[in-house]
């Protein structure tokens, strides 16, 4: 098993807490891995990225190569393009729609989906919405965590019980909605991959 | 076993609270923060003592360090790659006094300057200190070499350098932890002049320093982080430093390259290491994160002979970071097909937070300078600089720390008027302070706008230095009492400070004007805590 997989967003939008429930799944499931930060000049508001590697067998680059990701998840519509260069030929792009408008010359969203249509593998959510119907917008997060989930090879409810490891300090209600985010995100995603 | 989840830094931090390490002392910077930061929210530091402290500047950093060495204890001293240029004096004579307990110098370099004024590879400064150098390729590694690298310290008497990068300061890997060891006992040199570099010891010690650069060179020899592996095709030798052993191997799935391979992760490296490489291959291939060090040495001043390929042929780029995918293409694989950036995606540079002190402050200033004209204004580094870029375009320098007041101050010198320097609260304790002394002992005319946002914001918010102080300093220092001007930056104080800042750029000397007001991200995190106590009790 090997997995690689690019995540990307917008400074504060937390996607290393995408990276921590990963990262405590995989390890959970017997797995090597590695997983490159960016911290410093990129958290203001600027764009960030985290190379999250996956692997039965010790792991060698700390980098993805281009064209060898198996999975970009975003938070973020246009960083999710960033980053397509990375994206195999038989990779998934899994983003939120919701642009995170910060800049004065953000594209125009709707050329964005445009762009987004254009590739074969991809799903687009509207993670804000589904959160709120969860329960709190703030699990946004764990909806696009629910939609990348069939992707991952890794046990549905070991990713369940890294929800529960990460979140759990925060009280049981926290769990408890971070949960049905993850599966209301998982559930679109089924839907979709059925729905070619 | 052992195992924990660590990033490069985070292993060299938890390698040193199990080596027996008795204190760490640095100044944040990007990517070595973690080390320190880690060593300071460790319990297990904290319950055996271990002294984890952030210091006014990388130099005052090594030097505790060096004074922590001589008193016979284990200590490392961190910073980034630019922290090393401000501790270069201690660094270099350190070289000459020895040390006593084991003493680390960490170097986080940043190649491809994510957050970084330039790209310079530590190695140099090691080589020209004539120091060992350790260089991971790994988190392991990074954890496995403080022990090691106190060792060689220990055993050999000098500061040992550990130079990491980005990329592995910042990423995250499996690392298996050993039996810890104890901390040091009080001890004093053997000899009362080993740390006196009067020129009589000086010299007796540099000859001491280079007597021993054949035993540094043995040890490189028969280090495990050096490795020879021979391979079947010998059209083309592999020379792989550090990081860029990585990006090799993941270019084999098998890790089994048909290539003869040397992976160099301990310095000084002899002409021994390379002889057996350089003889049997018909050309040879060097990798490294950097500059062309290796490459350099190998190739000699006539490039005469062996065809050799790396960053100086470009084969590789001369600048920048190395990654898997450059690796490849030096290797002759063929390229995959990617798919391009699609155009409309526009770079998303880092901005200032929502509701910070600093754009109250700029906005004051570039009202009140309007009617003298742009490029008055000198910067220095830390969230602030970002000011250079719009809407604000406020500043014209940001060279190195401390620098604002010394070029405001060369540039009144030279009829500049009015010359301003912008400095964060931070950067005025770091090497500031020298340079408004200087000012204010030949009378020159500049203002100095002092950021007080109470912290080290741009590093992930460290303690300030000077925390409450700076009026203090600024009069100790002879700022005149009635030219320390302080003002709030908010923008309903907007007409008042515009107005403060106005008579100052008027004024005929120095004028000291602290704009105080915490970073909105300390504050944040301050209020947050207190809630979370307020609602535990
Ligand atoms: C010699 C050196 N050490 C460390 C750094 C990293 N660094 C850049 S700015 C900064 C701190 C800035 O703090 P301050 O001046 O208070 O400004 P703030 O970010 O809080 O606005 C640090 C530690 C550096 N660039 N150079
Ligand atoms: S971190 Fe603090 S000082 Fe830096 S931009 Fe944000 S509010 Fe301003």
């Amino acid at each position: 098993m090997k997995k690689d997989i690019i995540l990307a967003g917008v400074g504060g939008q937390g996607i290393l807490s995408i990276a921590a429930i990963i990262g405590y799944a995989a390890i959970e499931s017997g797995l090597y891995l590695k997983q490159a930060e960016v911290h410093g000049m990129s958290q203001r508001g600027g764009d960030v990225q985290s190379h999250l590697r996956l692997s039965s067998e010790p792991i060698a680059s700390d980098l993805i190569p281009y064209g060898k990701a198996d999975l970009i998840i975003s938070v973020e519509p246009m960083e999710s393009l960033r980053y397509l260069p990375y994206l195999s030929q038989t990779g998934w792009l899994v983003t939120n729609s919701k642009p995170f408008v910060n800049m004065t010359n953000y594209p125009n969203p709707d050329d964005i989906m445009k762009e987004l249509q254009q590739i074969p593998n991809s799903i687009v959510l509207d993670a804000e919405e589904i959160a709120t119907e969860a329960g709190s917008i703030k699990s946004a997060n764990m909806v696009i965590l629910g939609a990348a989930s069939p992707f991952l090879d890794i046990a549905y409810d070991n990713i369940e019980k890294a929800i529960h490891a990460v979140f759990g300090k925060k009280g049981e209600d926290v769990v408890a909605i971070n949960l049905v985010a993850l599966q209301s995100g998982r559930n679109i995603a089924e839907q979709s991959i059925k729905r070619p | 076993m052992r195992t924990l989840l660590l990033l490069g830094d985070e292993a060299i931090a938890q390698a040193g609270i199990d080596a027996g390490m008795s204190g760490v002392y640095a100044y944040p910077g990007t990517p070595s923060t973690e080390i320190t930061e880690y060593v300071r929210s460790s319990k297990e530091a904290h319950e055996l003592g271990i002294v984890a402290k952030w210091c006014a500047n990388e130099k005052t950093a090594a030097e505790t360090a060096l004074g922590m060495s001589y008193a016979g204890k284990r200590t490392m001293t961190c910073m980034k790659h630019v922290g090393l240029n401000v501790a270069a004096d201690p660094f270099i004579n350190s070289a000459l006094t020895g040390t006593n307990g084991g003493l680390l110098f960490v170097v986080a370099d940043d190649p491809s300057m994510h957050s970084s004024q330039n790209e310079q590879d530590s190695r140099f400064f090691g080589k020209f200190a004539l120091l060992p150098i350790l260089e991971p390729s790994n988190q392991q590694e990074a954890y496995d070499m403080v022990f090691e690298g106190f060792d060689l310290s220990e055993r050999y008497k000098v500061p040992v350098m550990i130079r990491i990068t980005t990329r592995l300061a910042h990423s995250r890997s499996g690392v298996v932890r050993k039996t810890s060891r104890k901390q040091n006992k009080l001890r004093l040199p053997e000899s009362p002049l080993q740390f006196v570099l009067l020129p009589a010891v000086a010299r007796k010690k540099y000859n001491t320093l280079l007597n021993t650069i054949g035993s540094f060179e043995t040890e490189a020899l028969s280090s495990p982080f050096n490795s020879f592996k021979d391979g079947h095709d010998k059209s083309m030798g592999i020379i792989a430093c550090g990081l860029a052993y990585n990006y090799l191997m993941e270019n084999y799935p098998d890790r089994n390259p048909p290539f003869p391979v040397l992976k160099i992760c301990q310095y000084p490296a002899p002409a021994e290491l390379f002889r057996d490489i350089h003889d049997h291959c018909e050309s040879i291939l060097v990798l490294e994160e950097g500059f062309p060090m290796i490459e350099e040495l190998l190739k000699g001043l006539l490039a005469s002979g062996k065809k050799i390929r790396g960053r100086l042929d470009g084969t590789i780029p001369r600048a920048g970071e190395l990654n898997p995918t450059i690796v490849a293409e030096a290797l002759g694989f063929p390229r995959q097909t990617i798919t391009p950036i699609p155009s409309l995606v526009v770079p998303r540079p880092p901005s200032l937070c929502k509701g910070c002190p600093h754009i109250d402050s700029f906005l004051g200033l570039n009202e009140a300078i309007e009617s003298y004209g742009k490029g008055r204004v000198f910067s220095d580094i830390g969230c602030y600089t970002l000011a250079a870029l719009p809407p604000y375009e406020s500043i014209y320098s940001c060279v190195d720390m401390g620098a604002s007041i010394t070029m405001a101050k060369g540039a009144a010198d030279a009829g500049l008027k009015p010359a301003v320097a912008v400095i964060g609260d931070s950067t005025f304790t770091h090497s500031g302070i020298t340079g408004l002394l200087d000012a204010v002992n030949d009378h020159s005319t500049i203002t100095v706008i002092i950021l007080d946002n109470a912290t080290t914001a741009m590093t992930g918010g460290q303690p300030s230095a000077a925390l409450n102080r700076i009026e203090a300093i600024c009069k100790g220092v002879g700022v005149e009492e009635n030219h320390i001007r302080v003002m709030k930056p908010l923008r309903k104080q907007h007409e008042y400070n515009t107005q403060i800042l106005k008579e100052e750029l008027e004024y005929d000397g120095v004028s000291v004007i602290i704009a105080r007001r915490e970073c909105i991200q300390t504050l944040n995190k301050r209020m947050r805590e207190k809630f979370k106590d307020k609602t535990k009790s």
